[in-house]
């Protein structure tokens, strides 16, 4: 018989409840706005057929491209700009994409008071340096050198 | 019928020659269609690559899931070395593939006390700041460049895999001073012995700093990293296998989300890859699971070290342009 000692923390259920809740809606959301996508019930920013194809000057299709030669072929925004393309059969799909990416900072914000009021001050600190670090990766503000 | 198939190693075997195959003939077709003469228009149907895909990822699930290592270690290689799409892209999959597996498994894992945060905490703050690192490397690579160092990480996992060994339960004489302090420690249910297991860990800041090389790998190649978290949490820092595989499993759902919101934020997610391959991959998973009863675990592992070792050959040289 398993007893107390080998429950799992409170935090550890606060956490794993939202991830359950998120993971299935956003893979849900991901599933449902591909069909929109692939149905083409919405336009895209980049038709689903040109993704294929090979554009003038170039010896390979846009999908063989590197991905920063492929936004500067087809305008596609980078970080957070895909948000003004949201309306779009294709870019919708990020909305699922980003609740999946979303879900660890929401978990660590909703075990962040527990471990507070529990007085744990080295987890406190680890998960307020994660949220940060997430968050970073999250806000689009770092770059890398493109080709 | 199939399961009864899958006991026999010839067979198995065979198998793992034709899926070999079929992925040879997919990566021809796929270099005849990359270089097309200029403004010319694909003859195969747009549908196809992501149908081919689907169907890969499928079969990619079940032997992630029967040979014991994450999907994300399946799909980059296999991805990246016989499909038309450009390695940014599929990276940025690998990525959302793994983390899609791990946030899957997650929840029941930590319910279950299998997934301990007390260790996935500090461990992965370190990994999922390198894997921000590696993303920011990868992406700046050049292609070639990725493929080849692909390819040597590939083949490296498949000697690990072919020769490291996997304690149940490694002793620990004495927990290090920081794993003290953040008191890493757990009690489980162990229901094959049908008692609780008391654990905790040693050595914690050589394991965190092998931490930061497991997650710059993740991020620079987009692969879940649990070939390598599991030894370094079981074998380096001592915590029992069923922890340090659901740890680890948790841990990508941390790890990969940081790399993740890199590849997303330059642009290297396209939907018309990732979302076949996140839903073949879970399809797949179940399926593996269902047949991981009756299989021959050992024949899978070595069908899987075998396919590993094509496709790290396949990305090696694809990047040293031997095998275009």
């Amino acid at each position: 018989m398993s007893n107390d000692r080998t429950k799992a923390s409170e935090e550890q259920i606060t956490y794993a409840n939202i991830l359950n809740k998120g993971m299935w809606f956003g893979l849900a959301l991901l599933i449902v706005t591909f069909i929109i996508y692939i149905s083409g019930v919405l336009p895209s920013h980049v038709p689903i057929e040109k993704l294929s194809k090979t554009p003038p000057g170039s010896e390979v299709p846009y999908w063989s491209m590197r991905a920063h030669d492929f936004n500067q072929a087809l305008n596609i925004p980078t970080g957070w700009g895909w948000t003004a393309l949201a309306g779009k059969g294709d870019y919708l799909n990020f909305v699922g994409i980003a609740i999946l990416a979303g879900l660890t900072i929401l978990c660590y914000l909703a075990i962040l008071p527990i471990l507070i009021r529990k007085k744990e001050t080295p987890y406190v600190l680890i998960a307020i340096v994660e949220i940060a670090v997430l968050a970073l990766a999250a806000s689009g503000i770092l770059k890398t050198g493109g080709h | 019928m199939l399961f009864k198939t899958l006991r026999s190693p010839k067979i198995v075997l065979f198998l793992s020659v034709v899926f070999c195959l079929m992925l040879a003939t997919v990566s021809a077709f796929a270099s005849t269609e990359a270089a097309p003469p200029p403004v010319a228009s694909s003859n195969v149907a747009w549908w196809v690559w992501p149908l081919v895909l689907f169907i890969v990822t499928f079969v990619l699930g079940i032997l992630a899931v029967l040979g014991g290592v994450g999907g994300g270690v399946l799909f980059v290689p296999i991805v990246g070395g016989f499909f038309p799409f450009n390695i940014d892209f599929v990276r940025g999959a690998g990525l959302l593939v793994a983390l899609a597996g791990a946030l899957a498994a997650g929840p029941g894992l930590l319910k279950r006390n299998l997934a301990s945060l007390r260790l996935a905490l500090p461990v992965a703050l370190i990994a999922s700041s390198a894997a921000i690192v590696g993303a920011m490397i990868g992406l700046a690579l050049k292609p070639n460049v990725v493929n080849i160092l692909l390819g040597a990480t590939i083949l490296l996992i498949v000697v690990i895999m072919g020769t490291a060994k996997k304690s149940d339960f490694p002793i620990v004489p004495k927990p290090d001073n920081l794993s003290q302090s953040l008191g890493i420690m757990g009690i489980y249910r162990e229901e094959s012995l049908g008692k609780d297991v008391e654990w905790t860990v040693h050595k914690t800041p050589t394991g965190l700093a092998l931490f930061v090389v497991i997650g710059i790998m993740a991020g620079m190649f987009g692969l879940g990293a649990g070939w390598a978290n599991v030894p370094v949490l079981n074998l380096l820092m001592g915590a029992p296998l069923k922890i340090s595989v659901a740890t680890s499993k948790f841990l990508l759902s941390i790890t990969d989300t940081s790399a993740a919101w890199v590849y997303l934020n330059q642009g290297a997610v396209l939907p018309m890859i990732v979302v076949p391959s996140i839903v073949g991959i879970m399809l797949g998973s179940i399926v593996g699971v269902k047949i991981l009863a009756k299989a021959k675990p050992k024949a899978i592992k070595w069908m899987v070290i075998g396919l590993l070792l094509f496709a790290g050959l396949r990305s090696l040289l694809k990047g040293l342009e031997i095998w275009k």
